[in-house]
């Protein structure tokens, strides 16, 4: 399979006041051509950064780009000088951002919004670019396209803003589509229409997507692959089957652990994980996960556990993968106490 | 339907004006001819006071005067005996409003850009070199900067006229110490505006659009900035074209600022009322185009829906 992105050993920090945030720690993933790729994590995982270095969105006045390389079919986007990834932007790679209620310039037609990348990017005239906007308009499904090409923003509904967001990023037809958290702030009913016009279109198109996320479910339902992030660090990666069959990691586990069970008929808690994300001010020099790990060992505490590949396509940052590992449960037999 | 609400409230507000200035005027102790009273005989007093209608009751007066008002008639000046107030308000307010204008013009286009710049270049040299410049026209006043502004330009290079009134080369020196201040508080009102509007996600959705910076700020930034701006332009735009005492004076231009200032001391009635009511329809139809322009600026804002 061809190769369309890959980010290889990526640190972002911020400045801060109090310090500098390491927000993205040594992140390595790639998608392949018209490939769906999850980043799940919870929130400040570093997902949002991640992605949003891709595109380079992120506020140079405070981020830096420790280290790194984001290579896009051959050339690497952190070398590309500003016009030429300008020319990237919009039309091979774009971007759903994830509040679609401000994600809209409120003073502005909708069409001209959507119109504005194909104007840019194609070099066709103004009545092209509104003919192709209002096709789009159609093709993510809202109603009276040419009435709709005139109306603001704050005429739409959140989910119908959603999808002019999605017109907007798809009008070039851009091989790679980065989506951050695109349903995350839309009604349940209507996050199930959304992510499935995404699909739709993607099949359409062929179009690569980096979904970020945090619905596991909305990950087991349309991903093919997998990455698990935690505290800036990539702790698991997979097909959606290796991460949801057979986790190789504890913060893995927890994730599966916490999805709530409808099939069940007696009566369940949730089981969260238990603590917090550590401080990104100072970051454990080990796992980051070791303080709230439950088989966490000494080496934990003490190292960055390596990538251990379990597969061709399947890698766990985590020490229990190491051969001279004791087998999890005869850690937690061992009874540590998680806070001592 | 909301223009004509809007036209009536005008004429209810300026009528409100109008007698509040009166019974405000009515209050202040001594009249026209306190300062002629030693001298002239108490008939002659007398038939100055009929003259003016001075010796009615004040109600008479008050709808004597509201008649004439109505009728556009501001009624004669007492202490140029020659002249009516509309004499003064069409031969004052020229001179008046051409500055204005000019300063109006000069305070937006360069304090929009000062703003704008200093907005891009948040909290970088040119930020700080933009709003140190913005405080400085904000704390000099135009009594000392125009003085300055005459040395300069006027005395020492000799670019422009030093005072009076006749070519444009007369309006320059007064139009740009007029502007000065004006200047500071757009440019920082549009700095502040913008910093917000640069953040907006909506700014980030046109930057992964791949537009050029220039065009994230042009087509994105700037009309959702300026909301602020205009808000201010409106009663800054009616105090500059109806005259600024202070600078007609160092400049010696005829305007009217001057007679709204002078015909306080002089206890000069109609003057007063007649500049008084002049100014503020000025300020109540400014106000009301700028409200309409609110809505062509930013779609979001209704016009009728609040109303009533």
């Amino acid at each position: 399979m061809e190769q369309l992105l890959e980010v290889k050993n990526l640190e972002v920090n911020f400045r801060t006041y109090g310090g500098e945030v390491k927000a993205v720690r040594d992140v390595s993933f790639h998608i392949n051509k018209s490939e769906i790729l999850a980043i799940v994590g919870e929130s400040g995982s570093g997902k949002s950064v991640t992605v949003q270095t891709i595109m380079g969105l992120l506020p140079m006045s405070v981020a830096d780009i420790k280290n790194g390389t984001i290579h896009y079919k051959g050339q690497n986007l952190l070398e590309l000088k500003k016009r030429e990834l300008r020319k990237l932007k919009g039309s091979k790679i774009s971007m759903i951002f994830q509040d679609p209620m401000t994600s809209l310039n409120p003073t502005m037609k909708i069409g001209s919004q959507i119109a504005e990348g194909l104007i840019i990017h194609q070099k066709i005239s103004k009545r092209d670019a509104k003919e192709q906007a209002i096709n789009m308009i159609k093709l993510v499904g809202i109603p009276n396209p040419e009435q709709r090409y005139d109306q603001y923003p704050h005429e739409f509904s959140g989910g119908m803003r959603q999808r002019v967001m999605i017109a907007i990023a798809l009008a070039c037809r851009p091989e790679l589509l980065i989506a951050d958290e695109p349903t995350t702030a839309l009604d349940v009913t209507i996050q199930a229409q959304v992510l499935k016009l995404m699909i739709e279109l993607k099949e359409k198109t062929d179009t690569a997507i980096i979904l970020i996320t945090h619905d596991l479910g909305v990950v087991a339902e349309t991903a093919e692959r997998v990455a698990v992030m935690y505290a800036g660090v990539i702790v698991e990666t997979g097909t959606v089957h290796e991460i949801f069959e057979n986790p190789k990691h504890p913060y893995t586990w927890g994730l599966m652990e916490s999805i709530p069970d409808f099939m069940s008929t007696t009566k369940e808690r949730l089981i969260p994980i238990e603590g917090s994300p550590p401080d990104l001010f100072a970051p454990p020099k080990g796992c980051p996960f070791a303080p709230r790990c439950k088989y966490a060992m000494d080496i934990c505490v003490d190292q960055m556990p390596l990538d251990y590949e379990i597969s061709s396509s399947h890698s766990a940052k985590c020490w229990l993968n190491d051969e001279q590992s004791p087998n999890a449960d005869e850690v937690l037999a061992l009874g540590r106490s998680l806070y001592e | 339907m909301y223009i004509l609400k809007r036209f009536f409230t005008m004429i209810l507000t300026i009528w409100v004006i109008a007698t509040l200035t009166f019974v405000m005027m009515k209050f202040i102790p001594g009249d026209p001819f306190a300062s002629d009273a030693d001298v002239l005989p108490e008939e002659v007093l007398n038939n100055m006071r009929a003259k003016y209608n001075l010796d009615k009751p004040i109600a008479v007066q008050y709808v004597l005067y509201i008649k004439d008002l109505v009728s556009l008639d501001l009624g004669p000046s007492i202490q140029s005996r020659t002249r009516s107030v509309n004499d003064i308000i069409l031969s004052g307010f020229p001179p008046s409003a051409l500055l204005g204008a000019q300063a109006l013009v000069l305070a937006l286009v360069f304090g929009l850009l000062l703003g704008i710049i200093a907005a891009l270049y948040h909290n970088r040299f040119i930020d700080y070199l933009a709003m140190i410049i913005a405080i400085i026209g904000i704390s000099i006043p135009s009594f000392i900067l125009a003085p300055l502004l005459i040395k300069f330009f006027s005395v020492e290079w000799g670019l422009f006229p030093v005072a009076t009134w006749g070519t444009w080369k007369h309006t320059v020196l007064p139009s740009l110490a007029l502007a000065s201040m004006p200047l500071a508080v757009v440019a920082r009102f549009m700095r502040s505006s913008m910093i917000e509007v640069m953040n907006a996600n909506y700014i980030k959705t046109a930057d992964a659009k791949g537009l050029s910076t220039a065009g994230i700020v042009i087509k994105h930034g700037i009309r959702n900035a300026i909301l602020p701006v205009v808000s201010f332009i409106g009663p800054l735009f009616a105090s500059l074209i109806t005259g600024t005492f202070v600078i007609e004076k160092i400049f010696a231009i005829p305007g009217i600022g001057r007679y709204f200032v002078d015909s306080i001391f002089n206890r000069d009635y109609p003057v007063i009322m007649g500049t008084t009511i002049f100014f503020s329809v000025i300020l109540v139809v400014t106000l009301f185009l700028i409200d309409i322009s609110y809505r062509l600026i930013d779609p979001r804002i209704s016009l009728t829906s609040k109303e009533g």
